[in-house]
């Protein structure tokens, strides 16, 4: 009762300031008599935070985030192995042989340099263009092309399809390809870690068109009422397929959003693997001290098509692709930065994308040849245990199968065996 | 009056912005983290924003990363149904949509032990359930309910009344209703077997394909619109399962296929008048 009565007579009190207007208990507006609609172009724009120049040299000593030189080289090797990775398996797709692909060209310091900043046991979200994240926490080559393959190693026993990664033990909830749903279902798992006072943190990962989506806003807002310890990082890449950001919003981009809901925001330079690195890790002290959430908007450019069933050229420059191919290249950033601290040669640098090139011709040739999971696995963990109608209808498609064998590719698969999912 | 937040703790029992998608989006992440998360939509009608979430994330979880990762500690509450003026946005009973979503779990109390029991049993299932409450119960309906803990399984129906000559199957308030017309057909020596289908995925075929093979008559009632309602695919697997059983044509008695609306209610409703009509109409078929 006396907790009530606390709660009714504080707003009693604001009201009688007639200065001053409520806006909510921690917020107060004044009155002026001065007519003025706020224009938002006329707002200071919020400036991008970078450590690297685009040849590789710091800016001073103090910015740079003092790594030592085996953790630096791990993240250059990190990205030009997903970089490695992306082109074979593009191609891959291109003859055929598997079903879709999406590269992350242009992103990779976006990925690296925040997922390297980060616990090991911080729980991500993305969307699908982060694999950079998974393998900088130690996805193994394998675990990855089998993905794409859909073959019996496949994370996701072969339901899904290609880039739709996940990991239980990299703590790396599966990819979906609903846009932005991610968003409040990784605010729900930030609200649970609160709960259990674990220390961690939530990360989700999405696009600058994803965050167009109702359940963007909804999950920001919600991150900011609920005070979750959540970082929000927007890959802002400029495109969204063939829809330039022109036509995706018209505000100062993502990070405007973030004061508008009461949120900690930075814009940062994403093709910059220091300045992600850095942001990342202010943000994730901030985030675990104060319990608050915090958005990351890292400006990049998705140098690749969207996808392997997209061709970029019809929207865009051939040009403007190629500045930031070769003169705002992440990876090349990184190449400079090294070699300007004698940390890496040039000899050095053609053995590490010669030894990428060999790791994963040599797993894509071993992921090619395993077989597709057991038909019945199409029937499991659609709930905990199959109910008995599911049950029915797997023994009569294995039934129909048996009477056509022909007629399906069952040399591909694995038995069909309905026993291995009961 | 202590409020139930401050009973149990406000980071327990808290309000969150008005989103129905953010709702169900959170209660995913909080379910998929470990925490047993119960998430209420308002009305039913407006688990619409929803839709999305429930559909694709909260169905597909568990499937979708070959069970890595599943959001099975999530229950979804919302009051359903008609009212009396509730019109086109506080009557609803969108059970039929939800039916044809592989993954989820929809349940429909009858009444108070009903509910309690059903309620705790989505609560502790490992799969993500919907539970609607008939809002016209919450306070018309009275009894004893024990208060400690117990579950009723979910995917069983009930027999509520036994009966030998038609089986009639309803759910939430409906149930009533049929055993109001089953009373008023008794008197005219009709005898009626009354069955609360409890849990609308999955259901509980064994018990109505027995019931339909005793009496070899079936009529379906529910307050939800008649076309792809769930009557639709009750009625063609009883056809399919209990075939040479069958007396009469499966008739279904339901909301007619518009908005649910204001003053005509009465009009509306599958009310006792017509399902009676249509116990008359599978007798003397």
């Amino acid at each position: 009762m006396h907790a009530e009565g606390r709660l009714c007579i504080s707003p009693c009190l604001v009201r009688l300031k007639l200065s001053v207007v409520n806006i909510s208990p921690d917020r107060e507006a004044v009155y002026t008599s001065k007519l003025e609609l706020r224009r938002p172009e006329l707002e200071e724009i919020m400036p991008v935070y970078r450590v690297l120049t685009k040849d590789g040299t710091a800016f001073s000593p103090e910015v740079e985030p003092q790594l030592e030189k085996d953790h630096v080289l791990k993240m250059f090797k990190t990205m030009v192995m997903l970089n490695t990775m992306d082109r074979i398996m593009y191609e891959s797709q291109r003859q055929g042989r598997i079903s879709f692909y999406m590269t992350n060209y242009g992103e990779e310091a976006c990925q690296i340099g925040s997922a390297s900043a980060l616990n090991p046991d911080d729980f991500i979200y993305g969307q699908y263009r982060e694999a950079g994240v998974l393998m900088w926490r130690g996805m193994t080559l394998e675990q990855m092309i089998d993905q794409l393959y859909s073959n019996v190693g496949d994370c996701d026993k072969g339901r899904q399809m290609p880039v739709h990664y996940g990991s239980r033990d990299l703590h790396f909830s599966t990819i979906s390809s609903p846009l932005a749903t991610q968003i409040p279902v990784s605010v729900g798992s930030a609200y649970s870690f609160k709960l259990s006072r674990n220390g961690r943190v939530v990360v989700c990962y999405f696009g600058e068109g994803a965050a167009s989506e109702g359940d963007a806003f909804t999950a920001l807002n919600f991150a900011a009422t609920l005070d979750c310890p959540i970082i929000f990082i927007c890959r802002n890449n400029g495109y969204a397929i063939s829809t330039p950001v022109r036509e995706q919003y018209r505000g100062d981009g993502i990070v405007s959003r973030a004061p508008a809901l009461g949120i900690v925001g930075v814009r940062v330079d994403g093709n910059d693997l220091f300045a992600m690195y850095n942001v990342t890790k202010a943000a994730r002290h901030l985030c675990i001290n104060e319990s608050r959430p915090v958005l990351i908007e890292a400006m990049t450019y998705r140098v690749g098509h969207h996808s392997t069933s997209d061709d970029s050229s019809v929207y865009r420059s051939v040009d403007e692709v190629n500045y930031w191919d070769k003169s705002n290249n992440p990876i090349l950033r990184v190449r400079n930065y090294l070699v300007r601290k004698e940390w890496l040669t040039e000899e050095e640098e053609k053995q590490i994308r010669a030894d990428c090139r060999k790791q994963v011709m040599t797993v894509f040739g071993i992921s090619e040849a395993k077989k597709k999971p057991n038909p019945a696995l199409m029937f499991s963990d659609v709930y905990d245990t199959m109910p008995p109608r599911l049950h029915r209808q797997m023994l009569a498609t294995k039934e129909h199968v048996d009477r056509h064998t022909d007629a399906y590719p069952l040399n591909a698969f694995e038995p069909f065996n309905t026993s291995a999912v009961d | 009056m202590y409020s139930v937040s401050f009973v149990q703790g406000q980071d327990r029992v808290f309000n969150t912005p008005l989103s129905e998608q953010g709702i169900v989006g959170f209660a995913i992440g909080l379910a998929a983290s470990g925490t047993v998360a119960i998430a209420e939509i308002q009305f039913a009608d407006y688990i619409f924003p929803a839709f999305d979430q429930i559909v694709n994330e909260a169905a597909k979880f568990r499937y979708r990363s070959g069970n890595l990762f599943d959001c099975g500690r999530l229950t979804i509450r919302a009051p359903v149904g008609a009212v009396g003026h509730g019109a086109i946005y506080h009557s609803q009973s969108p059970e039929g949509f939800f039916a044809h979503v592989p993954g989820i779990k929809v349940v429909f109390p009858r009444g108070p032990v009903q509910a309690k029991g059903l309620l705790l049993a989505c609560a502790e299932d490992p799969n993500p359930c919907i539970f609607f409450e008939p809002k016209i119960l919450y306070r018309a309906a009275q009894e004893e309910v024990p208060l400690k803990h117990y579950t009723i399984p979910l995917g069983t129906a009930e027999v509520v009344r036994e009966g030998n000559d038609v089986t009639l199957i309803a759910w939430g308030t409906q149930v009533h209703v049929m055993l109001d017309t089953a009373a008023a057909a008794a008197e005219l020596g009709v005898s009626c077997e009354v069955i609360d289908l409890r849990t609308i995925v999955p259901w509980d075929e064994e018990t109505i394909y027995k019931s339909v093979r005793k009496t070899g008559r079936c009529v379906i009632a529910h307050e939800a619109p008649l076309s792809s309602g769930f009557g639709a695919e009750l009625s063609a697997s009883i056809q399919e399962n209990c075939f040479l059983n069958l007396e009469a044509p499966i008739v279904r008695v339901a909301g007619a296929d518009t908005p649910f609306p204001h003053i005509f209610e009465v009009f509306y409703l599958p009310d006792r008048l017509r399902c009676l009509d249509a116990i008359k109409h599978v007798v003397n078929f």
